[in-house]
């Protein structure tokens, strides 16, 4: 059973399409990066998902089963971009409060207020709270009830690099016990490697699906190889040169070479029987990379699609 | 049924916190004694006359005041929680629409019939012990009723309020129609039926006036606790009441009513906004 079952869904507003044909699936147990502009449908999606909007045309199962029942509500959990309380609230009272609807333990609710770092803030109103505490307690709200789908809407916005690292630790330790994950994300470094699967949303549409090995391949984006402590490095430039590669001097004694990345492994050959370099360093695209490239070639085919 | 008292108590405590219910506790026990005791100064009396006068001073004040109580308590109850970012994380919960609008209504409700009970009972409490030989029975009887509808009377326009509150999307919105609301139905209404009384000149089916006043809940408050004392001067457009074929049990029915079918509109109207 998917914990999200996304299927041929359309969903449009008046004339305006949100999301178009969209089909994803997410595993028990999987982290999902969902990535897009600002109107790429990444809220529509994340809506979509809690049952608060129904799709056009398509289908929609969460858990197994329709995401706006009771049953299904209680296992999820969602932290909203920008987050809002009740101000005149005090942080254990706002969770005390959201624990009760969701049928969880008052004791879960003080458990996670040390957990995310608010043990020191519990007794003060929400309204002098700074965005990251904010934050911390949209967190906190979100895994109430311990959910087997946690969607998370830009959660590191706000958040002091210790503490994004301490959210990234979490869901590496969530996605152990089995919870799936969905994150939706502007801030692209740094989230790499807690993800097993990135979705990029362009205009309503699904531009790519995959792990970041697939993506990368797809796309066919160049790596480029750094080595350095070359000793004779502009022999080496010359017959790579006239072989046909990319390739120039970098730094004092090193070279830099772009390669696709099926041709990466000959190159990195090549280097190592003509030299003997001291350091080599592989620059894979990264995800920053793959967005742009994704976003750029969906663009590219609405341009030439409006002209049409 | 635990969803609706979930709300509820957040709502309670609020009122609490944020000094409604002891303001508006204040405010009718304050009221409710000068009133006894100031109340017949215009006809050059000083001190309580009699319990049917003071009650009936105090119903047309209450006519007045609890609408616009009941209005500016709940008039944001939908609106404003949108606003504020919250009513959107908590239909991401396992609770339904319903159960959001009856626990707020439970909750207003509560701070309304505790305000009511607290001002108005402290007031009747005082001329027990201070008035010498007061028929307690009667007193009782008057205060009893008089407070039991004036919370019904409430209750019918936190109904109302949330209508409102569920059908526009910008808080001074709600704001604006609350007093609108108010407006119509405590001066406007009996202003037209009065015009109609007279423009008509006597075409208009004159058995069918008297019900007109029942689409109207503070008329309904007004003929509640107006009927009942033996020669209660009922005056303007209320007069009419007397021609109603109903008796007391109807009106208060017709009360219910109207809290009713403005909660079950409020519903309706919530279930149709979008998330």
């Amino acid at each position: 059973m998917n914990a999200v079952d996304i299927r041929g869904v359309s969903k449009r507003y008046g004339k305006v399409t949100a999301l178009r044909q969209l089909d994803l699936q997410l595993e028990p147990g999987e982290v999902l990066g969902l990535f897009g502009h600002n109107g790429a449908g990444k809220t529509t999606t994340m809506k979509l998902i809690l049952g608060l909007i129904t799709p056009t045309e398509g289908q929609v199962q969460v858990l197994g089963g329709t995401p706006n029942t009771p049953d299904i509500r209680r296992q999820l959990g969602y932290l909203p971009e920008n987050v809002m309380f009740y101000p005149q609230l005090t942080g254990r009272e706002t969770l005390h409060h959201f624990a009760r609807i969701k049928g969880a333990a008052g004791q879960q609710a003080d458990e996670l207020l040390e957990q995310v770092g608010l043990a020191h803030a519990v007794d003060r109103r929400v309204k002098t709270y700074s965005k990251g505490m904010r934050q911390r307690l949209g967190l906190a709200q979100a895994l109430l009830g311990n959910p087997q789908l946690l969607l998370l809407d830009e959660p590191t916005v706000g958040l002091d690099p210790i503490a994004t690292q301490d959210l990234y630790i979490l869901i590496d330790t969530l996605r152990q016990q089995g919870t799936s994950v969905v994150l939706c994300s502007h801030v692209l470094p740094g989230v790499e490697a807690h993800i097993n699967r990135a979705a990029i949303l362009a205009g309503g549409q699904l531009e790519a699906s995959g792990t970041l090995a697939s993506l990368r391949r797809e796309a066919g984006l160049p790596s480029r190889i750094r080595a350095s402590g070359l000793q004779h490095r502009e022999q080496l430039l010359q017959n790579l040169s006239a072989e046909g590669q990319t390739a120039q001097l970098s730094g004092s004694d090193g070279i830099e070479l772009i390669g696709s990345s099926s041709g990466k492994i000959a190159l990195l050959r090549q280097l190592l029987e003509q030299d003997q370099p001291s350091d080599i360093e592989i620059i894979q695209p990264s995800l920053e990379d793959l967005y742009r490239y994704y976003t750029d070639r969906a663009n590219q085919t609405q341009a030439t699609e409006g002209k049409a | 049924m635990n969803q609706i008292w979930n709300i509820a108590r957040k709502e309670l405590s609020d009122g609490l916190r944020n000094r409604w219910l002891l303001a508006i506790s204040l405010l009718f026990a304050a009221l409710a004694v000068g009133i006894a005791w100031l109340g017949a100064a215009a006809s050059g009396q000083l001190g309580f006359t009699s319990i049917p006068a003071t009650v009936a001073s105090l119903a047309s004040l209450a006519t007045f005041l609890m609408p616009l109580i009941a209005l500016l308590l709940a008039y944001d109850a939908i609106v404003g929680e949108d606003e504020g970012g919250t009513l959107m994380l908590l239909m991401t919960y396992p609770i339904g629409r319903g159960q959001i609008l009856l626990g707020k209504f439970v909750g207003h409700g509560l701070i309304l019939a505790l305000a009511v009970l607290i001002g108005f009972g402290c007031a009747a409490l005082a001329i027990a012990l201070l008035v010498e030989d007061i028929e307690v029975g009667l007193l009782v009887w008057a205060f009893g009723r008089f407070m039991l509808s004036s919370t019904l009377l409430g209750w019918a326009f936190l109904a109302l309020a949330y209508l409102l509150s569920s059908m526009v999307n910008e808080k001074s919105s709600a704001a604006g129609m609350a007093l609108g609301v108010w407006f119509l139905f405590v001066l406007v209404f009996d202003l037209v039926l009065l015009a109609l009384l007279v423009f008509s000149e006597g075409k208009f089916n004159p058995d069918l006036l008297p019900w007109l006043l029942l689409l109207n809940p503070t008329d309904i408050y007004r003929l509640i606790n107006l009927s009942g004392f033996d020669g209660a001067n009922a005056i303007g457009v209320l007069s009419l009441g007397e021609d109603l074929p109903i008796g007391g049990a109807l009106l208060w029915l017709c009360l219910l009513a109207w809290a009713g079918l403005a909660l079950l509109l409020a519903y309706i109207a919530f279930r149709r906004r979008a998330a």
